[in-house]
């Protein structure tokens, strides 16, 4: 059955607060093999201007994924996480994330379609300070693939 | 003008990144994604995939190393967003599979904003689709 079309729109409650690890943003840059200073070196990211390291680019999937399980365990909404592949993702940046932020996610259903026998939702998660400061907007795209294969 | 200034049309040298299943388990517990279509072939060929694939987002992250690693730069990516097109099969090999990234420069704007349009392949096929990434030039 397709996904209700309805639920486009829907913003899901804030998550509590993801307090940034130091270790976690290294221990994330060592699993890409990105060994960049900034990424791992207190010292490198103060003179570069920063409180603490910065994390890479991708580090905010980390929030957004967890964040995502409101929306595709909702049982109104009724996905079939089985058959859920991974269209597209975006990050678009206010700034970067360095250690010691602490971030809220609030996650939205941009949209939903249906084409060819899958659905498309579109899932927004916003990123920002507890305080309201934006930080990341993350972008995920989902295929919910049909039945008729 | 700094010494990494990009210019519109530039094509930008291939950057190759070995992938391996350690790197698959090892990214697997740093970012959460615990499906075990990325690490057990038992799985992925369970729901018709050809094996063990590399996380999407595996694939993307390398895409935000192959771009800083042009710029020179962690921290200078503002926007970074792809479409996944095929999956990366990561064999039970020491040698696993490799990605390798290439790219033009799209456009610099005139407050030194860089797109750069990526390609990732692997084993010949593209991988990635609508591969964009905006940085600020420095």
């Amino acid at each position: 059955m397709p996904l209700d079309q309805s639920f486009t729109g829907r913003t899901y409650p804030p998550t509590e607060p993801y307090q940034v690890g130091r270790e976690k943003i290294r221990e994330f840059a060592t699993a890409i093999g990105a060994d960049d200073a900034l990424y791992h070196d207190v010292q490198a990211a103060q003179k570069a201007g920063y409180r603490d390291v910065v994390a890479p680019p991708t580090f905010p999937i980390i929030l957004s994924f967890a964040a995502m399980e409101q929306i595709v365990t909702d049982p109104e909404l009724g996905m079939d996480y089985t058959r859920v592949v991974h269209g597209d993702q975006r990050f678009s940046y206010r700034r970067p994330i360095v250690a010691g932020d602490e971030l809220v996610v609030v996650s939205s259903i941009d949209d939903i379609t249906h084409r060819g026998g899958h659905d498309f939702l579109t899932t927004r998660a916003e990123l920002a300070t507890p305080a309201g400061e934006p930080v990341v907007t993350v972008v995920c795209k989902l295929v919910v693939r049909g039945h008729g294969e | 003008m700094s010494e990494m200034a990009f210019a519109k049309g530039q094509q930008l040298p291939v950057q190759t990144f070995r992938v391996t299943r350690a790197d698959l388990v090892r990214y697997a517990g740093a970012s959460g994604d615990l499906n075990p279509i990325h690490w057990s072939e038992r799985t992925a060929v369970g729901v018709g995939l050809p094996g063990v694939i590399a996380h999407g987002m595996y694939t993307m992250a390398l895409a935000g190393r192959a771009v800083t690693g042009w710029v020179g730069s962690a921290d200078a990516v503002l926007d970074i967003g792809v479409r996944f097109t095929r999956p990366v099969p990561v064999p039970d090999t020491d040698e696993g599979t490799e990605v390798a990234f290439t790219a033009v420069i799209k456009s610099v704007s005139e407050d030194d904003l860089v797109t750069f349009d990526l390609t990732a392949t692997c084993a010949g096929e593209k991988v990635l689709a609508q591969a964009r990434v905006v940085v600020k030039q420095i």
